[in-house]
Protein backbone atom coordinates (compact mmCIF):
# COMPACT_ATOMS: atom_id res chain seq x y z
CA UNK A 1 0.00 0.00 0.00
CA UNK A 2 1.19 3.09 -0.77
CA UNK A 3 1.83 6.26 1.82
CA UNK A 4 -0.61 8.56 1.42
CA UNK A 5 0.33 11.84 3.67
CA UNK A 6 -3.70 13.50 3.41
CA UNK A 7 -4.46 10.27 5.34
CA UNK A 8 -2.95 11.11 8.30
CA UNK A 9 -3.91 14.70 8.30
CA UNK A 10 -6.74 15.93 10.45
CA UNK A 11 -10.02 15.99 8.64
CA UNK A 12 -11.46 19.21 10.25
CA UNK A 13 -8.51 21.43 9.40
CA UNK A 14 -8.55 19.80 6.10
CA UNK A 15 -12.02 20.92 5.17
CA UNK A 16 -11.17 24.60 5.72
CA UNK A 17 -11.32 26.14 2.87
CA UNK A 18 -8.45 27.62 1.42
CA UNK A 19 -8.99 31.83 1.31
CA UNK A 20 -10.57 32.32 -2.10
CA UNK A 21 -8.45 34.92 -2.86
CA UNK A 22 -5.53 33.47 -4.50
CA UNK A 23 -6.18 33.43 -7.67
CA UNK A 24 -6.61 37.18 -8.06
CA UNK A 25 -3.31 37.43 -6.36
CA UNK A 26 -1.98 35.39 -9.30
CA UNK A 27 -2.97 37.10 -11.77
CA UNK A 28 -2.54 40.35 -10.45
CA UNK A 29 1.20 39.51 -9.94
CA UNK A 30 1.64 39.08 -13.82
CA UNK A 31 -0.18 42.81 -14.78
CA UNK A 32 2.35 45.24 -13.90
CA UNK A 33 -0.33 48.18 -14.75
CA UNK A 34 -2.70 46.50 -12.53
CA UNK A 35 -3.80 49.31 -9.77
CA UNK A 36 -4.82 47.07 -6.46
CA UNK A 37 -7.44 48.13 -4.31
CA UNK A 38 -7.19 44.51 -2.95
CA UNK A 39 -4.50 45.58 -0.61
CA UNK A 40 -5.57 45.02 3.46
CA UNK A 41 -2.98 47.32 5.01
CA UNK A 42 -2.21 51.37 5.19
CA UNK A 43 -0.34 52.76 2.26
CA UNK A 44 1.76 54.98 4.54
CA UNK A 45 4.97 53.53 6.14
CA UNK A 46 5.52 53.28 9.35
CA UNK A 47 6.80 57.16 11.08
CA UNK A 48 10.24 57.17 11.03
CA UNK A 49 10.75 57.78 14.53
CA UNK A 50 9.36 54.61 15.27
CA UNK A 51 11.12 53.02 12.77
CA UNK A 52 14.37 54.75 14.25
CA UNK A 53 13.97 53.74 17.94
CA UNK A 54 14.20 49.86 16.51
CA UNK A 55 17.02 50.62 15.00
CA UNK A 56 18.49 52.17 18.21
CA UNK A 57 17.39 49.00 19.96
CA UNK A 58 19.35 46.85 17.62
CA UNK A 59 22.53 48.62 17.52
CA UNK A 60 22.40 48.81 21.49
CA UNK A 61 22.62 44.93 21.92
CA UNK A 62 18.59 44.49 22.52
CA UNK A 63 18.33 40.92 21.35
CA UNK A 64 17.54 38.93 24.37
CA UNK A 65 13.91 37.58 25.03
CA UNK A 66 11.38 39.44 26.81
CA UNK A 67 8.78 38.50 29.34
CA UNK A 68 6.24 35.72 28.47
CA UNK A 69 3.81 38.85 28.33
CA UNK A 70 5.63 41.84 26.98
CA UNK A 71 8.13 44.48 28.29
CA UNK A 72 6.38 45.52 31.21
CA UNK A 73 6.70 49.18 29.74
CA UNK A 74 5.06 48.46 26.56
CA UNK A 75 2.11 47.11 28.78
CA UNK A 76 2.18 49.62 31.05
CA UNK A 77 2.04 52.05 28.09
CA UNK A 78 -0.87 50.12 26.87
CA UNK A 79 -2.95 50.14 29.53
CA UNK A 80 -2.79 53.84 29.74
CA UNK A 81 -3.26 53.82 25.93
CA UNK A 82 -6.63 51.77 26.58
CA UNK A 83 -7.54 54.46 29.36
CA UNK A 84 -6.90 57.41 27.78
CA UNK A 85 -8.33 56.27 24.38
CA UNK A 86 -11.08 53.90 24.88
CA UNK A 87 -11.72 54.59 29.05
CA UNK A 88 -10.97 51.05 29.55
CA UNK A 89 -9.23 50.05 32.66
CA UNK A 90 -6.71 47.03 32.69
CA UNK A 91 -3.57 46.00 35.13
CA UNK A 92 -0.94 46.33 33.19
CA UNK A 93 0.71 43.27 35.07
CA UNK A 94 -2.33 41.32 34.56
CA UNK A 95 -4.65 42.04 31.85
CA UNK A 96 -2.20 42.85 28.99
CA UNK A 97 -0.74 40.42 26.87
CA UNK A 98 1.63 41.86 23.99
CA UNK A 99 0.93 39.27 21.00
CA UNK A 100 2.26 38.42 17.62
CA UNK A 101 -0.24 40.57 15.70
CA UNK A 102 -4.25 40.66 15.92
CA UNK A 103 -4.35 37.37 14.92
CA UNK A 104 -2.49 35.56 17.70
CA UNK A 105 -5.13 37.44 19.95
CA UNK A 106 -8.10 36.09 18.09
CA UNK A 107 -6.53 32.26 18.35
CA UNK A 108 -5.65 32.69 21.76
CA UNK A 109 -8.90 33.73 22.86
CA UNK A 110 -10.71 31.26 20.79
CA UNK A 111 -8.56 28.49 22.29
CA UNK A 112 -9.69 29.28 25.55
CA UNK A 113 -12.52 29.56 24.88
CA UNK A 114 -13.80 26.29 22.92
CA UNK A 115 -14.36 23.12 24.74
CA UNK A 116 -15.30 20.39 21.75
CA UNK A 117 -18.68 21.57 20.01
CA UNK A 118 -18.74 25.15 21.23
CA UNK A 119 -20.46 27.28 18.81
CA UNK A 120 -19.06 31.05 18.18
CA UNK A 121 -21.13 32.97 16.67
CA UNK A 122 -19.72 34.85 13.79
CA UNK A 123 -20.64 38.09 12.42
CA UNK A 124 -20.33 38.18 8.19
CA UNK A 125 -19.25 39.85 6.33
CA UNK A 126 -16.18 40.12 8.21
CA UNK A 127 -12.28 39.34 8.67
CA UNK A 128 -11.19 35.74 6.89
CA UNK A 129 -9.87 34.42 10.25
CA UNK A 130 -12.25 33.67 12.40
CA UNK A 131 -14.41 30.99 11.26
CA UNK A 132 -11.43 29.28 10.65
CA UNK A 133 -10.08 29.91 13.98
CA UNK A 134 -12.99 28.54 15.52
CA UNK A 135 -12.43 25.50 13.82
CA UNK A 136 -9.02 25.37 14.77
CA UNK A 137 -9.83 25.39 18.11
CA UNK A 138 -12.31 22.69 17.72
CA UNK A 139 -15.10 24.49 17.90
CA UNK A 140 -17.97 25.45 15.35
CA UNK A 141 -18.40 29.10 13.77
CA UNK A 142 -22.46 30.11 13.34
CA UNK A 143 -22.32 32.53 10.76
CA UNK A 144 -24.97 35.47 11.27
CA UNK A 145 -25.71 37.18 8.18
CA UNK A 146 -25.33 41.01 8.48
CA UNK A 147 -26.46 43.43 5.70
CA UNK A 148 -26.66 47.19 4.31
CA UNK A 149 -30.22 47.67 6.30
CA UNK A 150 -29.25 47.18 10.01
CA UNK A 151 -25.68 49.02 8.51
CA UNK A 152 -24.02 45.60 8.50
CA UNK A 153 -23.99 45.24 12.39
CA UNK A 154 -24.78 42.59 14.14
CA UNK A 155 -28.29 42.82 15.93
CA UNK A 156 -29.91 41.25 19.40
CA UNK A 157 -32.82 39.87 17.04
CA UNK A 158 -29.76 38.02 15.11
CA UNK A 159 -28.51 37.25 17.60
CA UNK A 160 -31.11 35.75 19.59
CA UNK A 161 -31.80 33.94 16.99
CA UNK A 162 -28.55 31.97 16.08
CA UNK A 163 -28.40 31.38 19.77
CA UNK A 164 -28.02 28.03 21.14
CA UNK A 165 -27.10 26.56 24.43
CA UNK A 166 -24.23 25.46 22.91
CA UNK A 167 -23.07 29.20 21.97
CA UNK A 168 -19.96 30.20 24.36
CA UNK A 169 -19.07 33.13 22.50
CA UNK A 170 -19.62 36.09 20.00
CA UNK A 171 -16.75 37.81 17.91
CA UNK A 172 -17.73 41.58 17.62
CA UNK A 173 -15.63 42.80 14.59
CA UNK A 174 -16.35 46.47 14.67
CA UNK A 175 -15.15 48.86 13.08
CA UNK A 176 -15.70 45.79 10.18
CA UNK A 177 -13.66 44.61 7.63
CA UNK A 178 -14.75 44.46 5.11
CA UNK A 179 -17.85 46.85 5.11
CA UNK A 180 -16.96 49.85 7.26
CA UNK A 181 -19.69 49.18 9.64
CA UNK A 182 -19.26 50.65 13.28
CA UNK A 183 -21.45 50.33 16.29
CA UNK A 184 -23.09 52.95 17.89
CA UNK A 185 -23.61 53.55 21.46
CA UNK A 186 -27.39 52.51 20.88
CA UNK A 187 -26.55 49.62 19.41
CA UNK A 188 -24.02 48.39 21.70
CA UNK A 189 -26.17 48.80 24.32
CA UNK A 190 -28.86 46.32 23.02
CA UNK A 191 -26.35 43.58 22.25
CA UNK A 192 -24.73 43.99 25.30
CA UNK A 193 -28.10 43.51 27.18
CA UNK A 194 -28.64 40.25 25.31
CA UNK A 195 -25.07 38.73 25.99
CA UNK A 196 -25.49 39.05 29.11
CA UNK A 197 -28.88 37.45 28.84
CA UNK A 198 -27.36 34.67 27.08
CA UNK A 199 -24.63 34.73 28.90
CA UNK A 200 -22.14 35.19 25.67
CA UNK A 201 -18.00 35.45 26.10
CA UNK A 202 -17.73 38.53 23.66
CA UNK A 203 -14.36 38.43 22.01
CA UNK A 204 -14.19 42.07 20.40
CA UNK A 205 -11.91 42.89 17.28
CA UNK A 206 -11.25 46.66 18.20
CA UNK A 207 -8.16 46.52 15.69
CA UNK A 208 -9.02 49.66 13.15
CA UNK A 209 -10.99 51.65 16.46
CA UNK A 210 -8.58 54.49 15.55
CA UNK A 211 -9.84 54.84 12.02
CA UNK A 212 -13.21 55.28 12.87
CA UNK A 213 -14.82 58.92 10.89
CA UNK A 214 -18.05 59.72 13.05
CA UNK A 215 -18.08 62.09 15.89
CA UNK A 216 -17.71 59.93 18.99
CA UNK A 217 -15.19 57.37 17.70
CA UNK A 218 -15.03 54.65 18.38
CA UNK A 219 -16.65 52.96 21.42
CA UNK A 220 -15.40 49.73 23.33
CA UNK A 221 -18.29 46.97 24.17
CA UNK A 222 -16.09 46.27 27.51
CA UNK A 223 -16.80 49.62 28.41
CA UNK A 224 -20.87 49.17 28.87
CA UNK A 225 -22.51 47.80 32.05
CA UNK A 226 -21.48 44.19 33.10
CA UNK A 227 -19.74 43.49 29.83
CA UNK A 228 -15.81 44.33 31.04
CA UNK A 229 -15.64 41.00 32.84
CA UNK A 230 -17.01 39.05 29.97
CA UNK A 231 -14.94 40.28 27.34
CA UNK A 232 -11.48 40.13 25.52
CA UNK A 233 -10.82 43.14 23.79
CA UNK A 234 -8.02 42.40 21.00
CA UNK A 235 -6.44 45.27 19.07
CA UNK A 236 -2.96 45.98 17.95
CA UNK A 237 -0.25 48.36 16.13
CA UNK A 238 -0.64 47.42 12.17
CA UNK A 239 -3.35 49.17 11.23
CA UNK A 240 -3.36 52.43 13.49
CA UNK A 241 0.15 53.06 13.45
CA UNK A 242 0.96 51.48 9.82
CA UNK A 243 2.71 48.52 11.24
CA UNK A 244 1.31 45.64 9.72
CA UNK A 245 5.01 43.92 9.10
CA UNK A 246 6.17 44.37 12.47
CA UNK A 247 3.73 41.77 13.88
CA UNK A 248 2.00 43.56 17.29
CA UNK A 249 -0.93 43.02 18.86
CA UNK A 250 -2.13 42.89 22.55
CA UNK A 251 -4.87 41.37 24.06
CA UNK A 252 -6.62 42.93 27.60
CA UNK A 253 -9.18 40.64 29.22
CA UNK A 254 -9.74 40.10 33.08
CA UNK A 255 -6.74 38.64 34.65
CA UNK A 256 -8.65 35.04 34.33
CA UNK A 257 -8.75 34.80 30.75
CA UNK A 258 -4.75 36.82 29.96
CA UNK A 259 -3.65 34.00 32.16
CA UNK A 260 -4.39 31.48 30.27
CA UNK A 261 -4.04 32.95 27.15
CA UNK A 262 -0.37 33.78 28.15
CA UNK A 263 0.21 30.19 29.22
CA UNK A 264 -0.29 29.28 25.72
CA UNK A 265 1.60 32.19 24.30
CA UNK A 266 4.23 30.93 26.62
CA UNK A 267 4.32 27.83 25.45
CA UNK A 268 3.97 28.21 21.67
CA UNK A 269 5.18 31.74 20.74
CA UNK A 270 7.62 32.49 24.18
CA UNK A 271 7.44 36.39 23.72
CA UNK A 272 6.48 38.50 20.64
CA UNK A 273 9.77 40.06 18.46
CA UNK A 274 11.69 42.80 20.74
CA UNK A 275 11.89 45.12 18.85
CA UNK A 276 8.69 44.94 17.56
CA UNK A 277 7.90 45.66 21.28
CA UNK A 278 10.42 48.89 21.28
CA UNK A 279 8.96 50.01 18.08
CA UNK A 280 5.11 49.55 19.39
CA UNK A 281 6.59 51.27 22.86
CA UNK A 282 7.69 54.39 20.99
CA UNK A 283 4.37 54.89 18.70
CA UNK A 284 2.72 54.95 21.92
CA UNK A 285 5.18 56.90 24.07
CA UNK A 286 5.18 59.74 21.26
CA UNK A 287 1.55 59.84 20.94
CA UNK A 288 0.46 60.38 24.14
CA UNK A 289 3.02 63.58 24.26
CA UNK A 290 2.25 64.45 20.71
CA UNK A 291 -1.65 64.34 21.11
CA UNK A 292 -1.64 61.35 18.65
CA UNK A 293 -0.86 63.64 15.89
CA UNK A 294 0.69 60.94 13.47
CA UNK A 295 -2.39 58.67 14.21
CA UNK A 296 -4.55 61.47 13.58
CA UNK A 297 -2.49 62.45 10.10
CA UNK A 298 -3.03 59.19 8.69
CA UNK A 299 -7.14 58.89 9.99
CA UNK A 300 -7.65 62.55 8.18
CA UNK A 301 -6.30 61.58 5.00
CA UNK A 302 -8.11 58.18 4.74
CA UNK A 303 -11.16 60.13 5.49
CA UNK A 304 -10.77 62.30 2.45
CA UNK A 305 -10.41 59.19 0.22
CA UNK A 306 -13.37 57.51 2.15
CA UNK A 307 -15.36 60.24 1.61
CA UNK A 308 -13.94 60.15 -2.65
CA UNK A 309 -14.56 56.93 -2.99
CA UNK A 310 -18.32 56.40 -1.40
CA UNK A 311 -19.40 59.31 -4.17
CA UNK A 312 -17.24 57.72 -7.02
CA UNK A 313 -19.53 54.59 -6.50
CA UNK A 314 -22.56 56.55 -5.68
CA UNK A 315 -22.10 58.70 -9.17
CA UNK A 316 -21.54 55.34 -10.90
CA UNK A 317 -25.26 54.66 -10.04
CA UNK A 318 -24.22 51.78 -7.56
CA UNK A 319 -25.25 51.27 -3.85
CA UNK A 320 -22.39 52.27 -1.29
CA UNK A 321 -23.25 51.85 2.03
CA UNK A 322 -21.31 54.66 3.99
CA UNK A 323 -17.75 52.86 6.14
CA UNK A 324 -17.53 54.95 9.17
CA UNK A 325 -14.58 52.60 10.28
CA UNK A 326 -11.78 50.81 8.92
CA UNK A 327 -10.21 52.03 5.09
CA UNK A 328 -12.33 50.15 2.56
CA UNK A 329 -15.77 50.75 1.08
CA UNK A 330 -17.89 47.97 0.30
CA UNK A 331 -20.40 48.81 -2.50
CA UNK A 332 -22.97 46.90 -4.17
CA UNK A 333 -22.15 45.26 -7.76
CA UNK A 334 -24.94 45.98 -10.78
CA UNK A 335 -27.67 43.24 -10.95
CA UNK A 336 -26.65 41.90 -14.22
CA UNK A 337 -26.51 38.60 -13.49
CA UNK A 338 -22.74 38.42 -12.39
CA UNK A 339 -21.53 37.02 -9.00
CA UNK A 340 -18.94 39.09 -6.54
CA UNK A 341 -16.22 37.08 -8.05
CA UNK A 342 -17.09 37.23 -11.65
CA UNK A 343 -17.35 40.94 -11.27
CA UNK A 344 -14.06 40.26 -9.98
CA UNK A 345 -12.12 38.76 -12.54
CA UNK A 346 -13.72 40.50 -14.90
CA UNK A 347 -12.39 44.01 -13.42
CA UNK A 348 -9.13 42.30 -13.20
CA UNK A 349 -9.18 40.65 -16.70
CA UNK A 350 -10.80 43.73 -18.95
CA UNK A 351 -9.53 46.90 -16.28
CA UNK A 352 -6.68 45.68 -14.63
CA UNK A 353 -7.95 47.15 -11.19
CA UNK A 354 -8.08 44.67 -8.26
CA UNK A 355 -11.31 44.34 -5.91
CA UNK A 356 -11.84 41.39 -3.51
CA UNK A 357 -15.18 40.01 -4.05
CA UNK A 358 -17.71 39.90 -0.72
CA UNK A 359 -17.68 36.47 -0.67
CA UNK A 360 -14.17 36.15 0.70
CA UNK A 361 -15.79 37.15 3.98
CA UNK A 362 -17.97 35.44 3.72
CA UNK A 363 -21.53 34.07 2.21
CA UNK A 364 -23.38 36.92 2.86
CA UNK A 365 -21.13 39.31 1.30
CA UNK A 366 -21.87 38.20 -2.59
CA UNK A 367 -23.52 41.07 -4.53
CA UNK A 368 -20.54 43.57 -3.47
CA UNK A 369 -16.88 44.01 -3.48
CA UNK A 370 -14.15 45.07 -1.05
CA UNK A 371 -12.59 48.07 -2.57
CA UNK A 372 -9.78 49.49 -0.08
CA UNK A 373 -9.03 53.27 -0.19
CA UNK A 374 -5.63 53.45 1.50
CA UNK A 375 -4.16 53.82 -1.56
CA UNK A 376 -2.06 57.24 -3.51
CA UNK A 377 -5.00 59.59 -4.60
CA UNK A 378 -3.55 59.47 -8.16
CA UNK A 379 -4.11 55.75 -8.66
CA UNK A 380 -7.51 55.82 -6.48
CA UNK A 381 -8.29 58.22 -8.74
CA UNK A 382 -7.22 56.20 -11.78
CA UNK A 383 -8.93 53.24 -10.74
CA UNK A 384 -12.20 54.66 -9.98
CA UNK A 385 -11.99 56.11 -13.61
CA UNK A 386 -11.72 52.20 -14.61
CA UNK A 387 -14.09 51.01 -12.66
CA UNK A 388 -16.62 53.75 -14.25
CA UNK A 389 -15.81 52.46 -17.77
CA UNK A 390 -16.14 49.08 -16.75
CA UNK A 391 -19.95 49.06 -15.12
CA UNK A 392 -20.94 51.38 -17.86
CA UNK A 393 -20.32 48.97 -20.04
CA UNK A 394 -21.80 45.56 -18.75
CA UNK B 1 -7.13 79.53 10.56
CA UNK B 2 -10.25 77.77 10.09
CA UNK B 3 -10.11 73.06 9.72
CA UNK B 4 -11.39 73.30 6.86
CA UNK B 5 -8.92 75.80 5.01
CA UNK B 6 -5.99 74.06 7.10
CA UNK B 7 -7.50 70.53 5.82
CA UNK B 8 -7.24 72.48 2.01
CA UNK B 9 -3.96 73.14 1.95
CA UNK B 10 -2.64 70.07 3.42
CA UNK B 11 -4.51 68.57 0.37
CA UNK B 12 -3.39 71.39 -2.03
CA UNK B 13 0.32 70.86 -0.94
CA UNK B 14 0.26 67.20 -1.76
CA UNK B 15 -1.43 68.04 -5.87
CA UNK B 16 -2.85 71.31 -6.54
CA UNK B 17 -4.29 69.95 -9.58
CA UNK B 18 -7.37 68.48 -8.33
CA UNK B 19 -10.60 69.39 -9.25
CA UNK B 20 -12.49 71.48 -7.14
CA UNK B 21 -15.31 69.15 -7.22
CA UNK B 22 -12.69 66.75 -5.78
CA UNK B 23 -11.24 69.16 -2.78
CA UNK B 24 -15.00 69.51 -1.58
CA UNK B 25 -15.55 66.15 -1.90
CA UNK B 26 -12.47 65.05 0.09
CA UNK B 27 -13.19 67.57 2.67
CA UNK B 28 -17.14 66.89 2.92
CA UNK B 29 -18.13 70.35 2.17
CA UNK B 30 -20.41 72.12 -0.79
CA UNK B 31 -18.56 73.20 -3.58
CA UNK B 32 -19.36 76.70 -2.74
CA UNK B 33 -17.48 76.77 0.59
CA UNK B 34 -14.66 74.62 -1.29
CA UNK B 35 -14.40 77.80 -3.75
CA UNK B 36 -14.95 80.09 -0.85
CA UNK B 37 -11.93 78.83 1.48
CA UNK B 38 -9.61 78.50 -1.23
CA UNK B 39 -10.50 82.11 -2.61
CA UNK B 40 -10.20 83.97 0.55
CA UNK B 41 -6.78 82.35 0.98
CA UNK B 42 -5.93 83.13 -2.60
CA UNK B 43 -7.00 86.90 -1.58
CA UNK B 44 -5.19 87.15 1.84
CA UNK B 45 -1.95 85.66 0.42
CA UNK B 46 -2.31 82.61 1.97
CA UNK B 47 -2.31 80.40 -1.46
CA UNK B 48 0.80 83.00 -3.55
CA UNK B 49 0.74 80.49 -6.32
CA UNK B 50 0.03 77.20 -7.70
CA UNK B 51 3.20 76.25 -9.22
CA UNK B 52 5.09 72.45 -9.92
CA UNK B 53 8.19 71.11 -7.45
CA UNK B 54 10.84 70.67 -10.04
CA UNK B 55 13.78 68.52 -9.87
CA UNK B 56 15.73 70.75 -11.93
CA UNK B 57 18.93 68.00 -12.05
CA UNK B 58 16.97 65.88 -14.09
CA UNK B 59 16.35 69.14 -16.63
CA UNK B 60 18.90 69.59 -19.36
CA UNK B 61 19.64 73.47 -18.00
CA UNK B 62 22.72 74.12 -16.67
CA UNK B 63 22.68 75.40 -13.24
CA UNK B 64 25.00 76.56 -9.78
CA UNK B 65 22.60 77.36 -6.59
CA UNK B 66 24.55 78.34 -4.01
CA UNK B 67 23.60 79.96 0.07
CA UNK B 68 24.93 82.90 0.88
CA UNK B 69 25.27 84.35 4.28
CA UNK B 70 25.11 87.94 4.82
CA UNK B 71 26.44 90.34 7.00
CA UNK B 72 24.77 94.17 6.92
CA UNK B 73 24.62 97.11 8.88
CA UNK B 74 20.90 97.60 10.13
CA UNK B 75 19.53 101.29 8.77
CA UNK B 76 17.97 103.33 11.17
CA UNK B 77 13.97 103.32 10.89
CA UNK B 78 14.00 100.76 8.72
CA UNK B 79 15.56 98.18 9.86
CA UNK B 80 16.88 95.08 7.68
CA UNK B 81 14.25 95.35 5.69
CA UNK B 82 15.21 97.75 3.17
CA UNK B 83 18.31 95.94 2.79
CA UNK B 84 16.11 93.03 1.80
CA UNK B 85 14.46 94.51 -0.78
CA UNK B 86 17.28 95.94 -2.11
CA UNK B 87 18.51 92.10 -2.10
CA UNK B 88 15.91 89.89 -3.33
CA UNK B 89 14.48 92.45 -5.83
CA UNK B 90 18.09 90.48 -8.02
CA UNK B 91 16.50 87.66 -10.44
CA UNK B 92 19.65 85.29 -9.02
CA UNK B 93 18.18 85.81 -5.84
CA UNK B 94 15.59 82.85 -5.21
CA UNK B 95 15.14 83.10 -1.85
CA UNK B 96 15.61 85.41 1.53
CA UNK B 97 15.93 84.73 5.27
CA UNK B 98 16.51 87.18 8.08
CA UNK B 99 18.41 85.32 10.34
CA UNK B 100 19.44 84.87 14.09
CA UNK B 101 22.82 84.41 14.86
CA UNK B 102 26.47 85.19 13.55
CA UNK B 103 25.00 86.64 10.19
CA UNK B 104 22.39 88.55 9.35
CA UNK B 105 20.43 87.19 6.16
CA UNK B 106 20.72 83.92 4.32
CA UNK B 107 20.03 84.05 0.64
CA UNK B 108 19.79 80.98 -1.92
CA UNK B 109 21.19 82.03 -5.05
CA UNK B 110 20.96 80.55 -8.63
CA UNK B 111 22.75 81.40 -11.35
CA UNK B 112 23.55 79.51 -15.12
CA UNK B 113 27.42 79.05 -14.37
CA UNK B 114 29.89 79.34 -11.53
CA UNK B 115 31.73 82.17 -13.02
CA UNK B 116 28.09 84.35 -13.09
CA UNK B 117 27.52 83.06 -9.50
CA UNK B 118 30.86 84.40 -8.54
CA UNK B 119 30.63 87.56 -10.70
CA UNK B 120 26.90 88.06 -8.97
CA UNK B 121 28.45 88.01 -5.69
CA UNK B 122 31.34 90.00 -6.38
CA UNK B 123 30.09 92.85 -8.74
CA UNK B 124 26.40 93.30 -7.23
CA UNK B 125 25.97 92.05 -3.92
CA UNK B 126 29.36 92.62 -1.51
CA UNK B 127 29.23 96.86 -3.31
CA UNK B 128 25.80 97.46 -1.79
CA UNK B 129 27.11 100.14 0.97
CA UNK B 130 25.19 98.13 4.21
CA UNK B 131 26.88 94.78 2.84
CA UNK B 132 29.65 94.27 5.50
CA UNK B 133 30.83 90.53 4.72
CA UNK B 134 29.37 87.90 2.92
CA UNK B 135 30.39 84.14 3.38
CA UNK B 136 29.18 81.79 -0.28
CA UNK B 137 28.69 78.02 0.59
CA UNK B 138 28.02 75.91 -2.87
CA UNK B 139 25.42 73.87 -3.31
CA UNK B 140 26.20 70.08 -4.08
CA UNK B 141 23.21 68.07 -4.38
CA UNK B 142 19.42 68.30 -3.00
CA UNK B 143 18.74 65.72 -1.21
CA UNK B 144 15.05 67.10 0.19
CA UNK B 145 13.47 70.14 -0.33
CA UNK B 146 10.17 71.62 0.66
CA UNK B 147 9.34 68.31 2.65
CA UNK B 148 9.75 66.43 -1.19
CA UNK B 149 12.80 63.72 -1.34
CA UNK B 150 14.41 64.10 -4.69
CA UNK B 151 15.81 60.60 -4.95
CA UNK B 152 12.44 58.69 -3.31
CA UNK B 153 11.26 55.51 -4.26
CA UNK B 154 7.54 55.50 -4.84
CA UNK B 155 7.62 51.52 -5.09
CA UNK B 156 4.45 49.82 -3.53
CA UNK B 157 6.13 47.15 -1.45
CA UNK B 158 2.64 45.92 -0.65
CA UNK B 159 1.01 42.71 -1.17
CA UNK B 160 -1.59 43.01 -3.97
CA UNK B 161 -4.27 41.50 -2.34
CA UNK B 162 -5.22 40.88 1.53
CA UNK B 163 -7.93 39.83 3.41
C1 LIG C 1 -10.40 42.83 11.33
C2 LIG C 1 -8.98 42.40 11.39
N1 LIG C 1 -8.53 41.80 12.49
C3 LIG C 1 -7.25 41.40 12.59
C4 LIG C 1 -6.37 41.56 11.55
C5 LIG C 1 -4.96 41.06 11.73
O1 LIG C 1 -4.14 42.09 12.15
P1 LIG C 1 -2.65 41.88 12.67
O2 LIG C 1 -1.77 42.46 11.61
O3 LIG C 1 -2.57 42.67 13.94
O4 LIG C 1 -2.42 40.44 12.89
C6 LIG C 1 -6.79 42.19 10.38
C7 LIG C 1 -5.87 42.37 9.24
O5 LIG C 1 -6.25 42.63 8.13
C8 LIG C 1 -8.14 42.62 10.30
O6 LIG C 1 -8.60 43.22 9.19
Amino acid sequence: MSFSPSSYLNQEILNVPKSGIRKFFDVAQTMPNAISLGVGEPDFITPYHIRNAAINSILDGETQYTSNWGLLELRQEIAAYMKERYHLTYDPGKEVLVTVGASEGIDLALRILINPGDEVLVPQPSYVSYAPGVVFAGGKAVPVSTDASNNFVLTPEAVLDAVTEKTKAVILPYPNNPTGGILDREALEKLAKIFVEKDLIVISDEIYAELTYNKEGHISIATLPGMWERTIVINGFSKAFAMTGWRMGYLCAPAAFCDVMCKIHQYTIMCAPRQGQVAALQALRRGREDGWQDVEQMRNSYNQRRRLMVKAFRDMGLECFEPLGAFYVFPAIPKVGLTSEQFCERLLKEMEVVAVPGTAFGESGEGHIRCCYATALDLLNEALDRIARFVQKL
Amino acid sequence: MQNLQMELLQILKEDCRLPLEQLATMTGVSLEEAAAAIADMEKKGVILRYSPVINWDKTARERVEAMIEVRVTPQRDQGFDAIAERIYRFDEVKSVYLMSGAYDLLLLVEAPTLKELAFFVSTKLSTLETVTGTATHFVLKRYKSEGIIFEDGKEDKRLVVMA
